[in-house]
């Protein structure tokens, strides 16, 4: 960590960032602050642990309106996001300086505390296993139940686009876990359910929803200036849900309008405040457009024609949603 | 039969008429089915008003409590419950709850006083409600100025019944004003603030203002330079409402919720207040 | 002090459902929420936070207030029905309880609100004391019990029993009616007393447990206000609603319709959040076009605006919840200890 803070006063100090964005240090240990660092001093604050989950490229957005060039730590994931945004002319690469840092998986208070540990006042990833110090006496807890969802299908720790690397290796492989080798396992456990029972899951899942809004304003594929669902004009409610229609409208929606741009990031799973898995919706579009137009990864690269943006004579033919069983 | 009886729950009014003052703001006369009254008033309450399903929003009651016959309400095309509004029809219906909010002083701190009304625009809404239930009781008030401006001719709302009971009522004298030059205006051309100092005002007055923020800005540095007291000076504040009784936090600013401790506010009051009006 | 034996609590619940409409937190997905308990259900007395709070069985989410029709140009108005069945909801931590207050005072204030008085009037709560306060608490700054959470009937769990003590008419009452199941104990005092001192122990070791709030007043509006520091501050910000929606004492609502068809039209209040752009948007214009003023609103109305209008109360109560919800860390405690400076 001392390295990054070190590299990044160096940026600061020879003038080739205006500023920084990274992660501030929290009052518990596990609950580090998306910061924008100014001055050298203020880097004192600075931390980069297993609990910096946010994935910083969506500030990068506002920060691209402010003079001079950003400073920004990504981890390997976040860079798919930033590619993507720089595709969709969100943001300016010439306005980023992109450090790529290694990751080693993130953590999930919200999985810690689901294992019984209460008052976590710090944790330590050391091999597959978290050490817990609590208000209550030392914990142990695997790291693969308390990872966030994201890292159970980590993409690789490669960074598809950085200006240098702190922390890590080019190449370095993912570890294999179970979902790793094949993502959409959940998924296609979902779809084999009978019709009913694949409702009554997410019945179940998304009518806990509070309306918070918290996966659309986190969402790096979520950066239209005025969503819909804010419009005055259109008869429905941003806030509530005037009925039970309008819970599955509203994440299916955003689902359809991030598909094919959404790069399985799974911020909109982890800041849920009631631990929708909603990653599972977007991931059977990416498995779905993945069967119909061929693999695709958003946020890859940034010059290919998204799949649903491009047409070629491989496209898969409207007829597919009889065969599939969803025609009448 | 049902329990519920709540502020939040309408009254159902009939349009009775409506005038079209200019080419966007239309005065609407409403009366409940009873053909009667729907409440009693104070000058500077205001109503909710609303078209159900497609809004409801709150709007000054510019007639004068003295009316014993209905409450009246002049609506400027902003909006899309304005605009349904604007394309209604007299006998139409619509619902409406209050009044809400606070009221000028009329009954103390204004009583006895020499008045001065200064509006703009559509800003004469809520000052007509005064200045009627003024001319009303003459004899409890003293001089009464009134200025009004508006950006041209079309534009001046209430123009008939200023031309034609203002005027003409004693120890009332009327200022009008348009920003620009107009065929057919022989009146004051210029802004209502450039006009107010040159009509130089001697400050024995208690001033009541309303109009768009920038001319109230505009004025109360006038009126500050001519020797006026903020505490000489009440305004109203418009800001978005839902519920209209202090609770639902949308027009909060500061330790004051509009649509109850105001709309009116004393020009040293809103000093107190964090700028966000 | 009555106690009941932590395995006949289903059998306490089940008969309190029968008579009336039992609110518990209950576990689903990995979650707990308050829900109307049935016996098909599995409640959950350990987790000390529920994710939203117990706010919305007063003061619910999304509740209709009447229901329109326009037939052959005539409107008629269909007022909801007030509640009137008589209620628990049980479990509710002291933080949570003290909530109820600050809500009190907004919406059983001049004009009363007679969908929430109704509520109030119908619903019994049950306390629970909190057994392991968690470093997300900070309740203690407010003059906060956990130890001794009050409402109707206050209670305490520990590892075979719960402790049962009435503490107003409403809570002699549910005793009555559940006093098959509730044994009058002699030395549930000393074991509740012992409990009382285990957690007020740990209270004062919470790592937020002591915040300085002095500069937190009325006078000082104008200084906090125009202070540099919000927009350091805001800057993280998502400007969602979590942190008002998991809050117990945000108040904010609106108001809208719903075009239920043939049904008419139906008008209904929802939380909303000052957080969100439209908050303040009129057809002509918004008086908080930033999100540092509309973070800023948020936090001035909890800690200065509302203590002016209630004699001092915070409207905040150290739950903590905005503090393990927030997406971006951001939360109460960071304003405080940046504005206020810390004890």
């Amino acid at each position: 960590m001392q390295e990054l803070i070190t590299r990044a006063k160096e940026l600061l100090a020879d003038g080739t960032v205006s500023r920084v964005l990274g992660w501030k240090k929290g009052d518990l240990g596990w609950d580090p602050e998306p910061a924008y660092f100014d001055k050298a001093e203020e880097l004192e604050n600075f931390i980069y642990n297993p609990f910096c989950g946010a994935n910083l490229s969506k500030y990068l957005i506002a920060a691209g309106k402010l003079e001079g060039t950003t400073l920004v730590f990504l981890k390997p994931c976040d860079t798919y996001s930033f590619n993507q945004l720089v595709k969709e002319h969100r943001v300016k690469k010439d306005k980023t300086y992109i450090i790529g840092v290694g990751c080693h998986g993130t953590l999930d208070p919200e999985k810690i505390r689901n294992t019984g540990v209460k008052g976590i006042a710090d944790a330590v990833l050391e091999g597959d296993r978290v050490r817990l110090n609590t208000l209550y006496g030392d914990k142990e807890a695997a790291a693969a139940e308390v990872l966030l969802d994201r890292c159970l299908v980590c993409k690789g720790k490669t960074h598809v686009v950085c200006d240098e690397l702190i922390g890590a290796e080019p190449g370095e492989e993912a570890g294999p876990g179970e979902l790793a080798v094949n993502r959409f396992a959940q998924v296609e456990e979902l779809e084999n359910l009978p019709p009913e029972e694949r409702f009554a899951f997410w019945q179940e899942q998304l009518s806990r929803c509070i309306r918070c809004n918290a996966c659309r304003n986190v969402c790096p594929a979520c950066s239209c200036l005025k969503c819909v669902f804010d419009s005055s004009q259109f008869d429905s409610n941003q806030k509530a849900n005037a009925d039970t229609f309008e819970e599955q409208m509203f994440h299916i929606i955003r689902a359809f309008h991030v598909a094919g741009r959404c790069t399985d990031c799974g911020e909109c799973s982890r800041v849920c405040p009631e631990s929708i898995p909603l990653h599972l919706l977007n991931r059977k579009f990416i498995k779905d457009i993945d069967t119909f137009y061929g693999e695709y990864q958003a946020g890859a690269d940034t010059e290919s024609k998204g799949p649903l943006t491009d047409f070629t004579f491989e496209d898969v033919e409207p007829g597919i949603i009889a065969e599939r069983g969803g025609g009448r | 039969m049902c329990n519920c009886t709540d502020t939040l729950i309408p009254q159902i009014g009939v349009i009775t008429d409506i005038r079209t003052e200019t080419p966007d703001v239309k005065t609407f006369r409403v009366v409940g089915r009873d053909g009667k009254k729907l409440f009693e008033h104070m000058p500077g309450q205001c109503a909710m008003v609303s078209v159900p399903g497609v809004g409801e929003a709150m709007f000054s009651i510019t007639s004068s409590p003295t009316n014993t016959e209905f409450q009246e309400f002049s609506i400027k095309r902003c909006g899309s419950l304005t605009d349904y509004l604007h394309d209604m029809t007299v006998g139409e219906e619509i619902t409406v709850r209050g009044p809400y909010g606070n009221a000028f002083p009329v009954e103390t701190a204004l009583k006895g006083q020499n008045l001065l009304f200064i509006a703009g625009g559509i800003g004469l809404a809520p000052l007509r409600s005064v200045i009627n239930y003024v001319r009303d009781k003459r004899e409890n008030y003293g001089t009464v100025d009134i200025l009004y401006g508006s950006r041209s001719m079309d534009d001046l709302v209430q123009l008939k019944e200023i031309q034609e009971e203002w005027m003409n009522t004693p120890g009332v004298n009327v200022h009008l004003t348009i920003d620009r030059e107009q065929e057919g205006w022989e009146g004051h051309v210029g802004f209502v603030p450039a006009y107010l100092k040159e009509l130089e005002f001697s400050t024995d007055k208690t001033v009541l203002v309303c109009g768009p923020p920038i001319m109230i800005k505009f004025t109360l540095a006038g009126l500050i330079e001519m020797g006026f007291d903020k505490t000489q000076v009440y305004t109203t504040l418009e800001l978005r409402m839902k519920c209209g009784v202090g609770k639902c936090g949308r027009c909060n600013i500061g330790s004051k919720y509009v649509c109850k401790d105001g709309p009116v506010f004393r020009c040293d009051e809103i000093d107190e207040l964090p700028p966000e009006y | 002090m009555y106690r009941v034996k932590k395995d006949r609590l289903t059998e306490l619940f089940t008969s309190v459902s029968k008579v009336q409409d039992l609110f518990l937190p209950l576990r689903k997905c990995d979650q707990t929420n308050y829900g109307l308990w049935t016996p098909e259900e599995t409640f959950d007395l350990d987790t000390l936070k529920t994710v939203k709070s117990a706010k919305d069985c007063f003061f619910p989410q999304s509740e209709v207030l009447y229901r329109c029709r326009k037939e052959d140009g005539k409107i008629s108005i269909d007022p909801q029905q007030l509640c009137d069945r008589p209620f628990v909801v049980f479990g509710m931590r002291a933080c949570d309880v003290k909530a109820v207050e600050v809500l009190d005072r907004v919406f059983l204030s001049d004009p009363v609100d007679s969908f929430y008085k109704a509520r109030r009037e119908h619903g019994t709560i049950v306390s629970m004391a909190c057994h392991e306060p968690e470093e997300t608490c900070f309740c203690r700054n407010f003059e906060i019990d956990p130890a001794a959470p009050g409402a109707d009937v206050e209670t305490w769990l520990t590892e075979d029993s719960l402790y049962w003590k009435p503490l107003t008419e409403k809570g002699e009452a549910l005793t009555a009616a559940a006093e098959e199941f509730l044994e009058k104990t002699e030395d549930g005092d000393k074991t509740v007393e012992e409990e009382q001192t285990a957690i007020r122990g740990i209270v004062e070791k919470l790592p937020l447990s002591h915040l300085d709030l002095s500069r937190f007043k009325q006078e000082n509006t104008m200084e906090l206000f125009d202070s540099p520091l919000w927009e350091e501050m805001y800057k993280p910000c998502l400007a969602c609603g979590t942190c008002t929606f998991v809050c117990p004492t945000c108040q904010c609502y609106d108001i809208r319709d719903f075009d239920a068809g043939k049904n008419g039209v139906q008008r209904y209040r929802c939380w909303d959040s000052c957080m969100y752009s439209d908050f303040t948007m009129m057809a002509h214009g918004n008086m908080r076009t930033s999100q540092m003023q509309r973070f800023r609103q948020r936090f001035m109305h909890k800690l200065v605006y509302y203590p002016a209008n209630n004699d001092g109360l915070y409207s905040c109560v150290g739950c903590g919840r905005c503090v393990s919800k927030c997406p971006a860390s951001l939360n109460i405690v960071k304003v405080i200890k940046k504005l206020g400076g810390e004890a």
